[in-house]
């Protein structure tokens, strides 16, 4: 860096140039702020999800209950999955740093191989986070909407779970669905949910230990679970429609306003780790192709590696806001 | 360039003996503690869900202490902010931490507001 740059202002004064107060270069300089600006994004959205967690404090969904699934595994594992993910995040953190150490001592080939890990941990995290996705997505259970767009999930008598296929009875029924080929000026509904809600409502009739749970908490921050009448009443009187997995409208697991929250910054958060890995990408050719080592100094890997340890450090608050807090 | 990195972490209680070392040292650490969020957020200790401080249960203000432990190490000996000068650490540091703190407590301070309006207005909004 010094061969480019001639400082002879050691005799001027402080405010004529050259100098570098902060004893960090632009480039460095410059990604700090940019990652100050970045924080202070994420932090906008997880305060955000604060203010309508708070805002509904009483009724929010329990992310251990919404996050149990593990990849090839059947059973209740909550968290398991999303520690493992922390931990990819992390280890590909330390690689990073390990590969900008062996750019200060200017070892070209071990810059490259720690390069290569950090983007096969990155790749392995986002691929992670687009299978929670489709997970969430895909749903668990299955809800009823009432009409006030409160969620009542199905229990049985013990607290287990009732999934819809467990007590819904198949009727009969002609009703298609309704395509944009169809109708006029191209008006169409969503993809029908597998029982209708007159199906959920006959076969809860039917099945005399399955209640309701709605979203409202108890003093032990478990969910309401209603009594057999409260629950034959509620379904019979609120009950609106089918929900099952959740998008950005309905949501099977409580609040729509809770998945759009997971959508959004789970989503922002792994649009950095993916523009992460492309950048990484990039310089992992640039120090294969010698870009660097040409240079004479690795201060580029030095700058993504802030980059992808801002987005590590990110995640860190993630995890703890949507799902240990 | 020369690189100096200060190698003690724990406020200088543990001392590496080069670089390497003190990035496998901070990962131990780090995986430990997402270890101990994990488990206390897998079992739930009972009293730490019964006591509350500041309108808060216990065990997430561990978890949120523990976060900003996590974030201290990353951005300290990952990001090497350790071996930064004092004007750019707390341009950084000083400036994030101010904002979000402000924003934070604006928010959530607004969004109890509402919880209240919602659960002692007339409106009924369970249907």
């Amino acid at each position: 860096m010094d061969t480019t740059v001639t400082h002879n202002n050691s005799e001027e004064g402080t405010w004529s140039g050259g100098n570098q107060p902060l004893k960090a270069s632009y480039g460095k300089l410059m990604m700090w702020f940019f990652i100050v600006s970045d924080a202070l994004t994420f932090s906008g959205f997880l305060a955000a999800y604060g203010f309508s967690r708070f805002k509904f404090i009483d009724a929010w969904p329990i992310a251990d209950e919404v996050f149990t699934h593990v990849p090839f595994v059947h059973g209740n594992f909550p968290m398991i999955y999303v520690a493992f993910m922390t931990f990819v995040l992390i280890m590909s953190s330390v690689t990073m740093v390990l590969a900008v150490d062996a750019g200060h001592h200017l070892k070209h080939k071990s810059v490259a191989f720690y390069m290569f890990l950090t983007i096969i941990g990155g790749i392995i995290f986002v691929g992670s986070q687009g299978w929670e996705w489709a997970t969430f997505i895909k749903g668990d259970f299955g809800a009823v909407e009432t009409k006030g767009g409160k969620i009542l999930q199905f229990v049985d008598t013990e607290g287990n779970r009732l999934a819809l296929a467990d007590f819904a009875i198949e009727q009969a029924s002609e009703r298609e669905q309704h395509l944009g080929k169809n109708g006029i000026w191209y008006d169409q509904e969503a993809t029908p949910t597998t029982y209708s809600i007159e199906e959920v409502k006959a076969g809860f009739a039917a099945t005399p230990n399955a209640l309701i749970r709605i979203q409202t908490l108890t003093e032990d921050g478990e969910k309401t679970v209603l009594s057999r009448e409260a629950s034959l009443a509620k379904l019979n009187k609120d009950g609106k429609q089918v929900v099952e997995g959740a998008n950005l409208i309905h949501n099977e697991y409580g609040a729509p306003l809770f998945a759009d929250f997971f959508f959004f910054i789970t989503g922002f958060h792994g649009f950095h780790v993916f523009s992460g890995v492309l950048i990484n990408i990039i310089i992992f050719f640039n120090v294969v192709l010698g870009t660097y080592e040409r240079r004479g100094h690795y201060e580029m890997v030095e700058k993504v590696g802030l980059y992808w340890h801002f987005v590590d450090l990110v995640w860190v608050f993630v995890f703890t806001f949507f799902y240990l807090v | 360039m020369a690189h100096e990195h200060k190698l003690a972490i724990f406020r200088g209680t543990l001392k590496f003996k080069n670089n390497i070392q003190k990035i496998w040292g901070v990962l131990i650490f780090l995986t430990l503690v997402t270890a101990v969020e994990v488990v206390l957020g897998i079992y739930k200790p009972e009293f730490l869900i019964e006591t509350t401080f500041i309108r808060m249960k216990l065990l997430n203000w561990i978890f949120i202490i523990l976060t900003i432990v996590k974030a201290y190490y990353i951005t300290w000996d990952f990001m090497h902010m350790r071996d930064e000068v004092k004007g750019l650490r707390r341009a950084v540091v000083w400036t994030g931490i101010f904002l979000i703190c402000y924003l934070v407590f604006i928010l959530l301070t607004e969004g109890d507001y509402i919880f209240e309006v919602y659960n002692n207005g007339f409106q009924s909004w369970d249907f």
